[in-house]
């Protein structure tokens, strides 16, 4: 029922939909404030559907290429070109399924609040249309087969999230906070391509797969896969190159910070398509526990600096910010085990279920903590302040924002049934067989991630009315049916996680650990 | 050695950049580094291009002959024309830092910390 | 029928179902338990208003106890490791600019040298 040509030109629908939908949106607005929205809410929507597509046929018929520009989509190897894919491809396997759902339901959830929590701005055209072109760069990052194209969907990131950060003037310190992820962002963006610009000159090609066929391992390879990981690792708000992750989570406004936390997730799918893709095939030279233990450390400094700077935050969405580079840590611990055993006897009995704890809660967090800033955005659009030491007693009126909020808590630290628990468990208890030590610090983390929420909870909902808010009610309806999506994800995730697991995160952690089969895809077997 | 030299002149510039950024504290001065090292890569980029004794990578009427790579050039193109939206958002940026602040400093502008 | 709803894990396994099916139960002993109490009683006229030795209470926002002070032990207990993390967290660009080519530099210096 849907129609073939659909079908087979999603990968290229998947990018041009938000990016049309981006540029027509100053038009559109021309005709009404409401049209323009309406307009916005449908290009989420379709991309979307778009995503959901995609994930089907690859789950069904495995990794999908679309080679832009050629006669067909499945001709990634012009005839005379002596063997080398020319031509930009698009190689989504289960992973970059995986996060294209990721940021194809945050997407929509985010549009859908920003429809209502936006409404009393200016300019409110540009923020559409910078949030659906931040929309094409995290498709583009996740859905790329090729390396320089990778490089221009981070900078499309880069851009449109910095120019979103200090949408809000308020009084300078959003442009404050905006100059410094834009400024940070841009000299990653430079040594990515660096590190591209010396694998081209060393092999002579930009598709991944054939730079992972031709690999050997040499000095400069250990430069640019060091730069390469660094440089994303930062993009991803790890520790200690996390300083921008404070100041542009928390003054951004609160949709676009829920989207940017999907943004700095593609940038650590990124980390692990370099790692295991691109260097994957790598066995005499590369020592595979080294790239494990880097990613670990960076992991474990993540989880632990992360929440220890958290607890003493008073503004809240700073808070949540520090918390979100705590997150981070797990999924990179997570997965840094997995790096750790890969190639040994073991990745088969308990380095699969790392990662897939790993990248289980990449899906995880981006849902429960797009729905707390969601409702720390609703908090602040009633109430005029983000201090916690100010706020009290809201319970009594914002009665769904606390459910949400209270979902969302339980769900970051770690409580069942909610779905943070089946991916930490999964960390829990792969990660122990690593290293005991490891495992202690992740669940002492998780203790002390409760304990903020805790904090959080009471400074906002509990207590008596206060006077200054009295006539405070509800977030309208958009708002709440954004937040509502999102958590009706987190309570479905968490108590169906064998169904999620066996059909989304487990083939996408089969997929990014096999190599063989993603540069077969592209350059046709053998 | 020469045929070395346009590596060693994108290290050199490429260190002048970074010695910039980490210290000089005007913002401005800040994303004038930031170009420099934007201008270092872009010469590392065209460099590696080339093939010694290369011809220009045109087709029509072309003598014979090895031709320098033409990939890196369009890699050099859409990165000077990335360099162009960032830098121009970076000192939009410092401009509205300037007007709302009263400075254009790195020590002023931290109302943002720990 | 109910495997189907539990994750397994390599060293075990996880049934939310399950979990759910046992909060149920817990929470309708609670209920039973609840609905023996007496049903006489109200809240409102000074049954449950708070007895100070006979002063008058204060303002209900005078004795909230706001975010900032709730877990002043917390940090109190652990000042020398926030007396040094806090500070390194200046807010200066250069800084942060600096932190991320150390760390690469570190980086570099694993992987490609020390191998």
């Amino acid at each position: 029922m849907i129609p073939e040509i659909i079908i087979r030109n999603a990968p290229a629908l998947l990018i041009a939909v938000p990016m049309l939908a981006a540029f027509v949106t100053p038009v559109i607005a021309k005709a009404g404030n409401g049209v323009m929205k309406a307009w916005a809410l449908l290009a989420t929507a379709v991309t979307a559907a778009i995503a959901g597509i995609i994930a089907w046929q690859v789950l069904d018929f495995g990794t999908i290429i679309y080679t832009f520009g050629a006669a067909a989509p499945g001709l990634t190897i012009p005839l005379d070109s002596g063997g080398i894919p020319v031509r930009i491809i698009f190689t989504i396997d289960a992973m970059s399924a995986f996060m294209g759902i990721i940021a194809a339901i945050s997407g929509f959830a985010v549009c859908l609040y920003a429809i209502a929590s936006e409404k009393r701005q200016t300019g409110q055209e540009m923020f559409f249309a910078l949030l659906l072109l931040l929309e094409v760069g995290i498709l583009g990052m996740v859905s790329t087969g090729d390396l320089f194209n990778f490089f221009v969907f981070l900078e499309i990131n880069s851009i449109a999230g910095a120019a979103l950060v200090s949408y809000r003037i308020r009084g300078g310190l959003s442009v404050e906070a905006a100059m410094k992820y834009g400024f940070v962002s841009t000299l990653g963006g430079l040594i990515v391509l660096t590190a591209i610009g010396l694998l081209y000159g060393q092999y002579g090609a930009l598709n991944m797969a054939m730079v992972a066929t031709r690999m050997q391992f040499t000095v400069l390879d250990g430069i640019a896969l060091a730069m390469l990981v660094t440089a994303l690792a930062m993009k991803s708000g790890a520790v200690p190159m996390h300083f921008w992750t404070p100041d542009a989570y928390g003054l951004a406004p609160s949709s676009v910070t829920a989207f940017l936390v999907v943004a700095s997730q593609a940038s650590l799918y990124g980390v692990f398509r370099i790692v295991f893709t691109l260097y994957g095939g790598i066995v005499q030279t590369l020592d595979w526990t080294t790239v494990g233990w880097i990613v670990i450390v960076l992991g474990v400094l993540s989880m632990f600096v992360g929440v220890t700077m958290a607890i003493p935050q008073h503004d809240v969405k700073r808070l949540m910010a520090y918390h979100a580079v705590s997150q981070t840590g797990y999924m990179l611990l997570g997965v840094g085990v997995g790096i750790a055993l890969l190639g040994t006897a073991s990745f088969d009995t308990y380095g699969i279920v790392a990662m897939e704890g790993g990248i289980f809660h990449i899906f995880n967090h981006a849902m429960y903590k797009g729905l707390l800033f969601l409702t720390a955005g609703a908090i602040i659009y009633r109430t005029g302040t983000s201090d916690l030491n100010r706020m009290g007693g809201l319970g009594h009126s914002m009665k769904w924002t606390m459910l949400f909020f209270g979902i969302g808590a339980l769900a970051i630290a770690g409580i069942p049934p909610f779905n943070g628990f089946a991916s930490k468990l999964m960390i829990y208890e792969s990660v122990y067989l690593f290293n005991p030590l490891l495992a202690v610090i992740a669940m002492v983390v998780s203790i002390l991630t409760l304990a903020s929420f805790v904090k959080v909870f009471h400074a906002m909902f509990m207590g008596p009315k206060l006077p200054e808010f009295a006539e405070v009610q509800e977030v309208p309806a958009p708002m709440l049916l954004g937040m509502g999506l999102l958590a009706v994800i987190v309570v479905l995730f968490g108590v169906f996680p064998d169904q999620v697991v066996a059909g989304l995160v487990e083939p996408a952690a089969r997929a990014l650990a096999d190599q063989g089969a993603y540069i077969a895809s592209v350059l046709g077997g053998a | 050695m020469i045929a070395n030299l346009p590596f060693i002149a994108v290290t050199v510039i490429a260190l002048i950049g970074i010695v910039v950024i980490l210290t000089r504290k005007n913002l401005v001065k800040m994303v004038m580094g930031l170009s420099l090292i934007e201008a270092a890569v872009n010469l590392f980029l065209v460099s590696l291009g080339y093939r010694n004794g290369g011809i220009a990578p045109i087709f029509t009427n072309a003598p014979a002959g090895e031709m320098v790579m033409p990939t890196v050039q369009a890699m050099t193109l859409t990165n000077i024309v990335i360099g162009i939206a960032t830098t121009a958002l970076l000192l939009s940026f410092v401009m509205l830092v300037y007007r709302k602040y009263g400075s254009a400093d790195a020590g002023v502008m931290r109302r943002l910390k720990e | 029928m109910i495997e189907i709803f539990s994750l397994s894990t390599g060293t075990g396994s996880w049934n939310p179902v399950v979990w759910l099916i046992a909060l149920a139960v817990a929470f309708i002993v609670v209920l039973v338990i609840w609905a023996t109490g007496e049903r006489s009683y109200r809240r409102e006229g000074g049954a449950a208003a708070p007895f100070l030795s006979g002063n008058a209470e204060p303002e209900k926002g005078e004795v909230q106890i706001r975010a900032g002070n709730l877990y002043w032990g917390f940090t109190e207990a652990l000042s020398g490791y926030y007396k040094r993390l806090v500070p390194l967290h200046t807010g200066i660009l250069n800084d942060y600019v600096l932190w991320f080519l150390g760390t690469m530099a570190t980086i570099v210096l694993v992987l490609a040298v020390v191998r």
